[in-house]
């Protein structure tokens, strides 16, 4: 008798640890799926609902408020207009409100603005938001390949706060093994931007920062010079683990999995993602970077760099941010309407 | 009578312990004094011990221990000697092989180096161990099937992590030591290649892999179910046919036509078992050495269909502007 129960409580006790780990790490059936190409193809995204409400409550667009565009240019009317030269007075003061609102809600003009003295580009966060400014029109009017006409607005990343809550630091400070053991370990740890698997933890300096190439497979059946490794290919791997968390979808979102690395049985969402690969570059390098020495040491990471944007900057788990609510087009300056060519980017620290 | 309807060994039969046939004269003899236990004789036989060591033996868990040991420490460095983070972590840490760069030069130690001497040891540890079994089934008068069937497994895993190294010029190319890492490796192995499901040797492997747990299935049941009628004597069933073994005979030939006999559904499992393997360790050698990409290989040997757009003409962007 004793022995059956010996045998009984190790089933339980092992049942009970997987119920435990199943609770904890799985998501709850059913799942809905929708299939996206043809019967048998297997082009199926699955959507778990209790996630997709989630996403939906917080994933809404902000009422705007109501267009003005009256009186003369913001660059005459007022001193040390550098971007919104010549969007009218009226168009000028809505978009500041309406920054306020996305951006600094609590804080109010004063965050970024000297009170008594909105000229003055005393405090960083003006030219930081200067700068930002100028990042979403050339979002906007350069990158229409990637966003459309959804487009960008302070809010689709900041959501009403002052920093926006999915950003990137360059990973791994130096010398985190030492001595005799193996060293330089840039993965194999629980990675929560991978989806909390083993893959590199920070695939983004490499690739969008950086212009390392993501590519990896080959283009002919037979070997054909194709040199990428399989170390490579565990840093692209890990790369698109972070678009598909970073977009709420899976795989065949974009690619059909029995050949991943074929476009014509791709689907239009990868050219989309394609486009967003050099936009990211664009924006990291030559905006956030060469702002890294206006922000204070607590706003950077570990190794001291500039918060950088991927994916989920703007997505937020969604595959269009804001469920693609057109917000951009309700702000006619967003869209570079009556503003001063982009200037060049400040120098690099 | 004994019953065989039951997950567990019913049936426990005691006698003296037995300490085996004679050992041939050396420096080694059985060791330990042996014991009964009944829970593991509801899995299997009750009496424990006598084990023999042997000189292979003992060189071989020495290497083994070495081996795990290079692993655990390297792993538990990973986490600054945390111990509870290594426990915590431990199906996410690993020991890597060398960086690509190093091709297959010897690296330092801190650089791959200790993944080359571990799995130098692992090695040296697994074919000792294949030597034991050898010599144990030949001191006992048996043929060496289980040995071999072993090499078959050995074989695979140096396929893996040395002759196609190797044969790509890189222990970068090898897998690395880890739970969760060793698994994304296998993943990230498939999306190089093109989708490994397509290598004919990958397909060979899992139908050998599925057909080994159908057929160990299917024996295990028939002969559970013919125990009743002796048939758990299925080694004398062989050349003298008891009831049990007409039954069971009879049993799939009405089921499916065609039945395999007492000896023959051993050489089937054997075979399935050992060709798993050894399939598959042919299908890793040609991978990234003579097929880039095995699923254009297939389309173009008519292996798989290509199918016609599903969503429009979608093409390369990045042909159109001349850059990746």
């Amino acid at each position: 008798m004793f022995k059956i129960n010996t045998i009984s409580g190790i089933a339980m006790g092992g049942a009970f640890v997987a119920a435990v780990v199943a609770v904890l790490t799985f998501q709850r059936p059913p799942v809905d799926v929708i299939a996206t190409g043809d019967p048998g193809v297997g082009m199926e995204l699955l959507y778990n609902p209790p996630a997709v409400t989630k996403a939906l409550g917080i994933n809404q667009a902000p009422p705007a408020l109501p267009a003005i565009d009256v009186g003369p240019p913001a660059g005459k009317a007022y001193k040390n207009v550098q971007v919104l030269t010549n969007v009218s007075v009226g168009a000028f003061t809505r978009l500041m409100v309406s920054m306020t609102q996305w951006v600094a809600p609590q804080q109010g003009c004063t965050y970024c603005h000297v009170a008594g003295n909105f000229a003055s580009d005393a405090k960083y966060t003006k030219v930081v938001a200067r700068r930002m400014l100028q990042m979403t029109i050339a979002v906007n009017t350069t990158y229409a390949n990637h966003v459309g006409d959804v487009g960008v607005t302070c809010y689709t990343c900041h959501r009403g706060m002052n920093n926006p809550s999915q950003i990137w630091f360059s990973g791994n400070p130096p010398g985190a093994a030492a001595g005799l053991t193996q060293q330089g370990l840039d993965k194999d740890l629980p990675a929560p931007a991978i989806n909390g698997s083993s893959l590199p933890s920070d695939p983004y300096t490499p690739y969008l920062l950086n212009n390392q190439p993501i590519r990896v497979s080959g283009s002919t059946a037979l070997p054909n010079g194709n040199r990428a490794s399989l170390e490579n290919t565990e840093w692209t791997y890990a790369l698109m683990m972070t678009y598909a968390q970073g977009l709420g979808v899976s795989c065949e979102f974009c690619h059909n999995s029995r050949a991943f690395n074929e476009w014509d049985q791709s689907t239009p969402q990868r050219v989309t993602a394609f486009y967003a690969e050099a936009m990211l570059r664009d924006l990291n390098s030559n905006y956030m970077v060469p702002l890294t020495p206006e922000f204070p040491a607590a706003l950077r990471g570990p190794q001291g760099d500039v918060a950088k944007i991927n994916c989920a900057t703007c997505h937020q788990g969604v595959y269009k941010p804001l469920f693609g609510a057109k917000m951009a087009v309700l702000f006619p300056p967003l869209l570079g309407k009556g503003t001063a060519p982009p200037a060049p980017a400040p120098a690099a620290q | 009578m004994p019953e065989y309807q039951n997950i567990f060994t019913r049936v426990q039969v005691r006698g003296p312990a037995h300490y085996g046939v004679p050992l041939p004269s050396g420096p080694w003899t059985r060791e330990g004094k042996p014991f009964f236990s009944h829970i593991l004789g509801e899995l299997g036989n009750a009496q424990i011990g006598p084990f023999y060591l042997g000189s292979l033996g003992l060189a071989s868990l020495l290497c083994g221990f070495i081996a795990f040991e290079i692993i655990g420490l390297n792993m538990w460095a990973s986490v600054h000697w945390n111990l509870i983070l290594f426990i915590r972590d431990l199906p996410w840490l690993a020991l890597e092989p060398p960086s690509p760069a190093y091709g297959l030069h010897l690296p330092p130690l801190a650089q791959g180096g200790w993944w080359l001497m571990a799995g130098f040891f692992l090695t040296l540890s697994m074919l000792l161990w294949f030597v034991r079994v050898h010599r144990r089934a030949t001191q006992l008068g048996l043929g060496t099937h289980t040995a071999w069937a072993f090499a078959s497994a050995i074989w695979l895993f140096l396929c893996l992590g040395f002759f196609r190294p190797i044969l790509m010029g890189a222990w970068g190319e090898a897998p690395p030591f880890g739970i969760f890492p060793h698994l994304d490796w296998t993943v990230a192995f498939s999306l190089r290649c093109g989708n490994l499901y397509y290598d004919p040797f990958h397909m060979l492997s899992i139908v050998f892999l599925y057909g080994s747990t159908l057929l160990f299935a299917m024996h295990a049941a028939t002969i559970l179910a013919v125990g009743r009628f002796g048939g758990d004597k299925e080694v004398e069933q062989t050349i003298d046919r008891g009831t049990a073994s007409e039954r069971a005979a009879l049993f799939w030939r009405w089921t499916m036509g065609f039945n395999a006999t007492m000896e023959s559904i051993h050489r089937w499992a054997w075979w399935f078992a050992v060709l798993t393997p050894l399939t598959g360790g042919i299908g890793i050698l040609l991978t990234g050495t003579v097929v880039d990409d095995w699923f254009l290989w297939a389309v173009k040997h008519g292996v798989a269909p290509h199918y016609a757009a599903l969503y429009g003409t979608i093409s390369d962007p990045s042909a159109a502007q001349g850059g990746k």
